[in-house]
């Protein structure tokens, strides 16, 4: 099963409007992402806490349709 | 949410000091990120038990539910919950994780 980039960037900004993300595709299969989020609303968080928020963004399909999406987040630079 | 998997789940990360929930054994990973979280350990002289989900439908499903967090590897340090592939990875190259185990009193090869 895959998922498409943007489809993952859509999911992302719906529930974290401001994030600024970069997704690559990592095989060219449409099934292994890296992905960097960049959120304000990341800010206080820990790093665990911030990655909740983007599966939660990714509502269930995270460890299903999609296999593999390595992350790294972080809050915008001041 | 199966209380027993649940219970279990608290009694194996509260038992050991580390523990792995992973696809495979420290040995034979069947899976890329957790061969990548055992090697971090591994070289970082961190004893820890691995826990195969792969032999325990329950225990797989059990502990995204006990965490909330969708895949497997997960690592537990002291009963908490530290994270996945990605998160140990960044921790460990950042010198974090090692801060973390000292921390928590878990012997790391210096």
């Amino acid at each position: 099963m895959a998922m498409d980039a943007a489809m993952i960037e859509r999911l992302i900004k719906e529930s974290l409007p401001d994030a600024q993300i970069s997704i690559e595709d990592l095989r060219g299969d449409g099934d292994h992402y890296a992905a960097h989020v960049v959120s304000g609303a990341f800010r206080g968080k820990s790093r665990v806490q911030q990655h909740q928020m983007v599966y939660q963004a990714l509502r269930g399909r995270m460890g299903n349709e999609l296999h593999a999406l390595a992350l790294q987040t972080s809050v915008p630079d001041d | 949410m199966d209380i027993t998997v649940q219970d279990r789940i608290r009694q194996e990360i509260t038992g050991t000091p580390v523990v792995l929930f992973m696809k495979g054994t420290p040995v034979f990973p069947q899976c890329g990120f957790s061969a990548a979280v055992v090697q971090i350990l591994s070289h970082m002289g961190v004893k820890f038990k691995g826990i195969d989900v792969l032999s325990d439908p329950s225990v797989r499903q059990g502990v995204k539910e006990f965490s909330n967090w969708p895949t497997v590897p997960q690592l537990y340090v002291k009963g908490e919950f530290v994270g996945g592939c990605d998160i140990i990875r960044e921790m460990f190259e950042t010198g974090e994780l090692k801060q973390l185990l000292e921390e928590k009193g878990v012997p790391v090869r210096a």
